[in-house]
């Protein structure tokens, strides 16, 4: 003889039989559901996790957009010299936040922490060589990339706005160098700077305020160097990440270019009209 | 391009994407490309290394400075332009030229033909631009620093003008058609000054020029060398 069960609060009481799992008899039960696997879970719990991003933020058919969207054929490694040249910055970043770690923009104590990331930093003249070759890997791949842009005819319609894109990140770059050499603050960076100042302040109208503005006055100051340094890792590295993604933007918006040498068949033309 | 052009473009452009792959394909390519690039910095870091020179001092001016290699172009026009009323077409004229054409390049170059063999025009033009670039380039490379003296000399004294070229003079001083407008030019030196008063000088100079006192004793034979190079340089010979 059974007892009737006390009544229950109602997060105590056991949760109702699923429709199609064995009934709450006994009988006719069907057999029971295997255990969900290590492997299910994972998958589960990541799809769970992109659908909490997604469901937030949308994410999702831009992403699948960007990876799916279609190249068109034929392109070849020429192709890659973008991506590398994006590369190299990325890693000029990241070399760049290390120095930045040991380096003091000071001009009593510039050549000293240059000396000291060069000397005694653990790998600091790894780090230092690969951000000093790392900037003519970058300018290479700059100049070969606009090759390519140029001689496959890239900055016809409708791309012309990321070709002026293109040049601007050019001139950033080579701002970049400029203010770079003088940072570890050895001779040959410090006189190749002055020289290269003079050379604004010879420009006409805004070349001597250009100068000046440099220079953080009308001569080579205590502060130059700071200056330096702040357009050197900050103002100039925002600018072009800024530009990069505008750069991308069109890239992804208008679709790379097809190879010159090829043509759409007449027939799929013909088809297209239709 | 016209309007018809343009929208012959976009229809041939879309039916070749169409036939393409995703850009998921192209992915491996560019990773590729990325461990090449990554590793051709490693490699450059490894080989050559981060060198460091003697500290900044503003109060020397011995040195001779010298630009990373790829402001070489700009430098090497610099030289080649010699009269002081042209200079600021080398330093700013000109780069600025060119750089406003690369800018709008689309805008005047509106053709609608893109390949590379039936534009005659635009490649010999931008193969000549890479050319020049890179005489530049390998000239700024040779020559080395802008301490170069183009007067003829006699031979006993090719040797002295080597001498004076790399001893940092020019940064002030103005020999012929070379070197800066700080000092005094040396271009006829030799009739106002005698040898031993052009070596009391340098030993003894004026500021705010910097002694060779240093120098003489480290080098007194290059110090003699250059002393009688100096006091060679006269106006009528």
């Amino acid at each position: 003889m059974r007892l009737p069960a006390p009544p229950r609060p109602r997060f105590l009481r056991p949760a109702p039989p699923r429709p199609g799992r064995n009934g709450a008899n006994g009988r006719n039960a069907a057999p029971e559901t295997q255990k969900p696997t290590a492997k299910d879970t994972a998958v589960e719990g990541a799809a769970s996790a992109i659908g909490w991003l997604d469901e937030r933020t949308g994410a999702t058919p831009f992403v699948r957009y960007m990876l799916y969207r279609k190249v068109p054929k034929g392109v070849n490694w020429f192709y890659t010299l973008g991506s590398a040249t994006l590369f190299a910055f990325l890693s000029q970043a990241v070399t760049g936040v290390f120095l930045a770690m040991y380096y003091e923009p000071d001009p009593t104590r510039a050549y000293e922490s240059a000396s000291r990331i060069t000397n005694e930093v653990f790998l600091g003249e790894l780090v230092r060589g690969m951000h000093r070759w790392g900037a003519t890997v970058m300018i290479v791949l700059i100049f070969l990339h606009m090759g390519r842009t140029f001689f496959f005819g890239a900055y016809k319609y409708p791309r012309e706005l990321n070709w002026v894109i293109g040049v601007v990140l050019l001139v950033l770059t080579l701002a970049m160098g400029l203010t770079g050499y003088l940072l570890p603050f050895d001779q040959r960076s410090f006189w190749a700077t002055v020289v290269a100042v003079n050379i604004n302040a010879s420009g006409p109208i805004v070349g001597p305020y250009l100068a000046d503005f440099l220079r953080a006055g009308a001569e080579f100051g205590p502060t130059t160097i700071a200056r330096f340094y702040a357009l050197h890792m900050l103002a100039i590295p925002g600018l072009i990440a800024a530009l990069i993604g505008a750069h991308l933007y069109l890239v992804v918006k208008l679709g790379v270019t097809a190879p010159p040498w090829l043509k759409a068949e007449k027939k799929d033309l013909l088809r297209e009209e239709i | 391009m016209n309007a018809r052009e343009r929208e012959q473009y976009l229809r041939e452009y879309s039916i070749l994407k169409n036939q393409g792959k995703p850009f998921l394909y192209s992915v491996a390519k560019d990773s590729v490309m990325a461990c090449i690039t990554l590793g051709v910095i490693i490699l450059m870091a490894v080989l050559f290394g981060a060198e460091l020179g003697p500290k900044a001092d503003p109060t020397t001016t011995t040195y001779t400075p010298r630009p990373e290699w790829y402001f070489f172009f700009l430098f090497e026009l610099l030289r080649v332009v010699k009269p002081p009323s042209l200079v600021f077409l080398a330093t700013v004229g000109i780069p600025t030229i060119c750089l406003v054409l690369l800018l709008l390049l689309p805008f005047f170059d509106r053709g609608p033909e893109r390949n590379p063999l039936r534009r005659p025009i635009a490649v010999t033009a931008g193969i000549a631009t890479i050319a020049a670039m890179a005489y530049l380039t390998v000239l700024g490379a040779l020559a080395g620093a802008p301490s170069e003296i183009e007067l003829a000399t006699a031979p006993q004294f090719e040797r002295g003008k080597e001498v004076t070229a790399s001893a940092g003079c020019l940064a002030c001083h103005k020999i012929g058609e070379n070197g800066g407008t700080l000092g005094p030019s040396l271009t006829h030196i030799g009739d106002r000054l005698g040898r031993d008063a052009i070596a009391r000088t340098l030993v003894n100079p004026t500021p705010p020029m910097p002694s060779y006192q240093a120098y003489r004793t480290q080098n007194p034979k290059q110090f003699n060398e250059l002393v009688n190079y100096v006091a060679s340089l006269k106006g009528e010979n």
